[in-house]
């Protein structure tokens, strides 16, 4: 097999950002992990083994070990009838933009993915569960699974090894919550897209019932690289003890926001000054939110940490969704916490009260501290608010991913919120 | 009534599912892609062949944002209003199309040509400012990029 399996989720993208179709993904070396897996009869046990070998986890924000969420899908005669596979293409983090490059881009690398994923749990229908937003990925998605199943690689007794798997897309009706597993289970069973309690876990209760595994996009596309060229690759592709490439982006006011292939436990420095070419002119770094609107806030002193979910978690944040957003001192830190919080507020599905009711309550004082009413005693009302989006005290995880920018919005930038209500104003208006 | 077409359509959707509840808003979606919008008569029709019930369709239709409610204009024009293209400059991309189509969030043109409707992020963070119009996405936003985009719809 040729090519530079550095980043083998890119490679094969065309720089004039038209689509990898059926013919040139074969010919770079597509489709060979599923025809592998189904043609020398690898058994569903060795493909779950050789992912959790290969330390793969999860690309949609949690990073829960992939091979092990396989494992827990119950096997056997007495199993319900069918199981599911459903990969997450709802990519509505504020701040995140990696999944829409691997659908409109690779999509048959998406493809089959699912394919041997379905194939590690013994799923008898995958979904692809999209946001409605996405109308190219979509578009090419859809051309992507005809051709699919126009060569047999979909559908009944994929290449004669008795096989078959359905592989459907779904356009979402667009809403945040739907992206949580189990309020997508809802969304696709065409209900809202309200989160269920937990447990049990969609593994051994999901989709109408059903054993159901839900993963990301990014994860899926590693899938087939890591049946190709096994664990031990996948696993040395990283710096640290994550093992694979991340697609990792910056947005905000740097000179070259984008997003890069590169290996798990590349310091937020180096993609930051090296990739991103550091601040624009003039303009200096503050902080960043290393994966989505949802992670805390990371300042200068911790930017020689590694990306990876350990070393992150160590410095009090998180990988999230890996796509940073930069902070400059021409902004207002106060400004972007009320634009998080008015987001994660509207976004509530509405169920539990500390959720839908503290947000509301929150983004009221951050709206009021930025038009130059904040009160004294606003920043402890906030600090008690976020407190009660601790996890467990809400269905979903939602508001504790609410907490993660504001709690350390507070820590870091305090002086700027104290000035505010010193002030009655905002200093940068 | 929902049209041939419309029913052909949700019945396509309708066989990926093992129950008919669940093409709820695939056929939201049909509906709406066919005639701009979903009326309260769209939605009785749609509980009816899907045998559902009225609230239960009126429940998830108000649910998700993608599904309007209400009558739009020709072209919907959505601008991303969160993190990275609030940084980016999304308050004076929101005041040049205030400015420029004469309506706010929620409002349509007199000639019925354009509605403003705020969306998140877009997934575009990288060539923020963003905004689609209606399949299309809009990037790294200037007022000039603004008015040329604008101007293809007609
Ligand atoms: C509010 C909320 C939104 C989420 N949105 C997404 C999303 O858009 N895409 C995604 O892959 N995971 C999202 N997740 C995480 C999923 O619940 C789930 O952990 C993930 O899809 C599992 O896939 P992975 O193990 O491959 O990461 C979200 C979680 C929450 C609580
Ligand atoms: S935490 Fe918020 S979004 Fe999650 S279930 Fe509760 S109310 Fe809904
Ligand atoms: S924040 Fe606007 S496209 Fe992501």
């Amino acid at each position: 097999m040729t090519g530079n399996y550095d980043k083998p989720l890119t490679e094969r993208m065309r720089p004039d950002g038209s689509v990898v179709d059926l013919q040139a993904y074969e010919r770079a070396g597509g489709y060979q992990a599923i025809r592998k897996v189904l043609r020398t009869g690898v058994t569903p046990t060795a493909v779950i083994e050789e992912v959790q070998n290969s330390n793969l986890r999860g690309r949609g924000g949690a990073g829960f070990r992939t091979g092990l969420k396989w494992s827990f899908v119950p096997r056997g005669k007495n199993v319900p009838d069918p199981t599911y596979l459903i990969v997450n293409a709802d990519e509505m983090e504020p701040g995140t933009f990696k999944d829409r490059l691997l659908m409109e881009r690779d999509p048959h690398q998406l493809i089959e993915g699912a394919m041997v994923a379905a194939f590690a749990i013994e799923a008898d229908i995958a979904y692809i569960f999209l946001r409605g937003e996405y109308t190219l990925a979509a578009d090419r998605l859809a051309r992507a699974i005809a051709e699919a199943y126009e060569r047999h690689y979909l559908g009944k007794n994929i290449f004669a090894s008795g096989y078959s798997l359905e592989l459907y897309l779904h356009l979402s009706g667009g809403r945040y919550i739907c992206g949580d597993e189990t309020g997508l289970l809802n969304a696709l069973e065409g209900k809202r897209a309200n989160p269920r309690s937990k447990p049990p876990f969609p593994p051994s209760v999901g989709l109408f019932g059903k054993p159901t595994v839900v993963n990301n996009v990014e994860t899926i596309s590693c899938v087939p690289h890591i049946i190709n060229r096994g664990a031990r690759w996948f696993l040395g592709l990283g710096r640290t003890q994550d093992g694979g490439t991340k697609l990792f982006g910056v947005s905000g006011k740097v000179k070259r926001p984008g997003l890069w292939e590169l290996p798990m436990g590349t310091t937020m420095r180096e993609i930051l000054e090296e990739h991103a070419g550091g601040m624009l002119d003039g303009l200096n770094f503050r902080g960043l939110l290393p994966g989505g609107a949802s992670t805390d806030f990371i300042v200068e002193k911790d930017l020689d940490t590694a990306m990876d979910f350990s070393a992150l978690a160590k410095v009090g944040s998180r990988m999230g969704t890996g796509t940073m957003i930069v902070l400059d001192d021409r902004t207002c830190p106060v400004g972007m916490t009320w634009n998080l919080i008015h987001f994660f507020a509207q976004e509530s599905c509405g169920f539990c009260t500390p959720c839908w009711s503290g947000l509301q309550w929150a983004e009221r004082i951050l709206k009021s501290m930025e038009e130059g009413h904040g009160q004294p005693g606003d920043l402890d009302k906030l600090a008690f608010q976020t407190k009660m989006w601790a996890p467990g005290h809400t269905v979903c995880a939602l508001a504790p991913g609410a907490a993660e920018p504001l709690d350390s919005a507070l820590k870091h930038f305090r002086d700027d919120f104290e000035r505010h209500i010193r002030e009655h104003r905002c200093p940068w208006r | 009534m929902l049209t041939a077409e419309e029913i052909q359509e949700i019945e396509t959707e309708a066989e990926h599912y093992p129950k008919r509840e669940a093409v709820c808003i695939d056929a939201l979606r049909i509906v709406q892609r066919h005639r701009g919008w979903v009326s309260d008569e769209n939605v009785r029709d749609i509980a009816e062949h899907l045998r559902m019930s009225v609230t239960d369709v009126d429940s998830v239709a108000t649910f998700y944002n993608l599904i309007f409610r209400k009558p739009v204009g020709r072209h919907v024009v959505m601008i991303c209003d969160s993190v990275s293209c609030w940084i980016m400059g999304y308050d004076r991309v929101r005041t040049h199309l205030r400015e420029r189509l004469g309506i706010d969030y929620g409002q349509t043109t007199s000639d019925n040509r354009f509605t403003m409707l705020p969306i998140v992020c877009l997934g575009c963070c990288d060539h923020a400012p963003a905004m689609m119009v209606d399949r299309d996405l809009h990037s790294d936003l200037t007022p000039q990029k603004i008015d040329a985009a604008i101007e293809k719809y007609r």
